[in-house]
């Protein structure tokens, strides 16, 4: 039996989650006494594949090929699940992101392996595959039991953290048989806009609320987020009126994420916002309401008005930086 | 074409959740109950489909999976302009016996259009409607924030990180549905709660199935400890402990 790892890439390179995924598994797998297989589709250079030994991995499967360029979902499960029988896969791990989220699913049916998605602790024991994972928007957490013999899992983003255990790894190629029903999702145009921080990567997020008055003044913030490295990110109200386009939406039904520093300005607290953030290492809050809610859930608060804080904030981390 | 919309029935967004037996059920005392919001906005897009001719849809069924206390949440999504709908009379246990039920209304009548939210605010699994397409044997696609029906060909966006993907699809395919799908949430009219009434509702008896996974035992998070509170006027005494106590700049 193996514990499987499927590494996402984008244009070929892996990300820090990628690197968290390989160390949960390595952690899981020693204490399984398994061996970790990480399975990676689409074009990476075998440099980049053995990075992944750093944290762990025994044995690297790569599946390349044209056909492999999009993401479709069926042919993805198809080849994911391939490697999974041939690895003799006990444990599939993926990322809880929306590609992870897409696979997991169909997996768990073609497998039959009983699937927990979010999950940001490793099982209880050996024998006791209970995990602990969000529920409720992240306003609870749920203990689960795997009853399957074969599991899937998703791992909750930034949850768990990154610990190098360097592996002696080989990389092998793998070719598989092609899905019975062929690619029937087609790419016809992908829109991206380059350089911008994606808010569920982000170390620091920026946030506005409606106390910002005007989309017209987001300006400060995007100055703030610009020298910080920082996505920004806003309230639902926000995003409802058209301020700000919905990805940057964060909350209950917006974005749930897990950044080292969320900053939110003019920001109240609504419970189904504090949802959405409430897993951030630190949550900085200017307000004017003293009583808003965000002060409940923030570790800094600031009573004043973010227009008034912003440029302080801006100058004075900037004269930090610059020492 | 004919949509299916699959409906969660769950507790209002504002909630403040409660456990009971020692932790290993949630307290639905006093709890108000709601179409799942991702749910809602699927079956928002999905009317919208059917007033546009162009569209060419004929018809909207919601289905859910639970007991005779989510029939208030389905006589809803009636009044707000779903034709049909089906209630598979079984307590969900995991999203793999779910999305088998779900399954089960599929084999008895074909859907071209099945979508689903991409999770559920109770338990945010992301699971069933990527399981259900399985179970199905058709495509299915993920986190998608437009639908649009030109020529009898499915147009969908699709967001990738940091941008969109502009995905064709045949039908029959699970469209998993996020923000943006649709703007706001219809509110159902008079004449739309009095017709809900009358409009066709079929309770199924469930499929045969085990779950896969169980909850054990349900955790509030740890309560934090109170705000430091720092002066408008010394900015610079949040930086220096956004640096040195909190270790985050």
């Amino acid at each position: 039996m193996s514990v499987l790892v499927f590494a996402e890439n984008w244009d070929g390179k892996f990300k820090k989650q990628t690197c968290e995924l390989v160390t949960y598994a390595r952690q899981m797998a020693d204490m399984l006494g398994f061996p970790v297989t990480v399975v990676s589709i689409g074009n990476v250079t075998d440099e980049e594949l053995k990075t992944l030994s750093r944290y762990g991995a025994d044995r690297i499967v790569k599946i390349s090929g044209e056909q492999y360029k999009i993401l479709d979902n069926q042919s993805c499960t198809s080849a994911i699940a391939q490697v999974a029988e041939k690895e003799q896969a006990g444990v599939i791990i993926l990322a809880h992101n929306n590609t992870g989220k897409a696979l997991a699913p169909r997996l768990s049916v073609r497998l039959k392996a009983g699937l927990a998605s979010g999950v940001s602790s490793l099982p209880a024991s050996r024998d006791n595959f209970v995990v602990r994972r969000k529920v409720f928007s992240g306003k609870a957490f749920a203990a689960v039991r795997i009853s399957s013999e074969k599991k899937i899992l998703t791992l909750s983003q930034n949850s768990f953290g990154i610990s190098e255990a360097p592996k002696e790894s080989m990389v092998v190629s793998f070719t598989p048989k092609p899905d019975r029903t062929g690619i029937q999702t087609e790419v016809r145009d992908v829109q991206k806009q380059a350089g911008k921080v994606i808010l569920t990567d982000a170390e620091i997020v920026v946030s506005g609320g409606r106390g910002m008055k005007s989309p017209d003044n987001w300006g400060p913030l995007e100055e703030l987020a610009g020298i910080l490295g920082a996505a920004l990110a806003c309230s639902r109200p926000v995003s409802d009126e058209g301020w700000r386009p919905h990805e940057e939406h964060t909350g209950q039904t917006g974005k749930i994420i897990a950044p080292n520093l969320y900053m939110a300005f003019g920001i109240s607290g609504a419970i189904q916002h504090l949802a959405g953030v409430s897993s951030s290492k630190c949550i900085v809050a200017v307000n004017t309401d003293k009583n808003a809610p965000i002060f409940e859930a923030a570790d800094y608060g600031v009573v004043g008005d973010a227009h008034k804080v912003l440029p302080d904030l801006i100058r004075e981390i900037r004269a930090a930086r610059n020492q | 074409m004919k949509i299916l919309v699959c409906l969660s029935s769950v507790p209002d967004t504002t909630t403040k959740v409660r456990f009971r037996d020692r932790d290993r059920s949630f307290d639905a005392g006093g709890v108000q109950w709601i179409i799942n919001p991702w749910d809602e906005l699927a079956l928002t897009r999905a009317l919208e489909l059917k007033e546009n001719p162009a569209a060419g849809v004929q018809k909207v069924t919601v289905a859910t999976v639970g007991t005779a206390e989510t029939e208030p949440v389905i006589r809803k999504a009636l009044a707000i302009g779903a034709d049909d709908a089906y209630r598979v009379d079984a307590a969900p246990q995991d999203a793999w016996c779910v999305a088998n039920q779900l399954a089960m209304v599929v084999g008895k009548e074909p859907f071209d259009i099945i979508l689903a939210g991409i999770e559920s605010s109770d338990y945010n699994g992301s699971a069933v409607g990527g399981m259900l397409s399985e179970i199905l044997g058709i495509p299915s696609v993920s986190a998608i924030s437009s639908l649009t029906i030109e020529n009898n060909q499915v147009i969908l966006n699709r967001e990738i990180d940091g941008g969109k993907e502009v995905v064709h699809i045949p039908v029959p395919f699970v469209g998993i549905v996020q923000k943006g799908i649709a703007k706001e949430p219809r509110i159902a009219s008079m004449r739309g709660i009095m017709t809900a009434r009358t409009k066709p509702l079929q309770v199924l008896p469930p499929a045969a199935v085990t779950p896969m996974t169980e909850t054990v035992e349900y955790q509030l998070p740890a309560t934090k400890k109170a705000c430091t509170m720092v002066d408008p006027a010394s900015i610079g005494e949040l930086v220096r402990l956004l640096q040195n106590e909190a270790k985050v700049l």
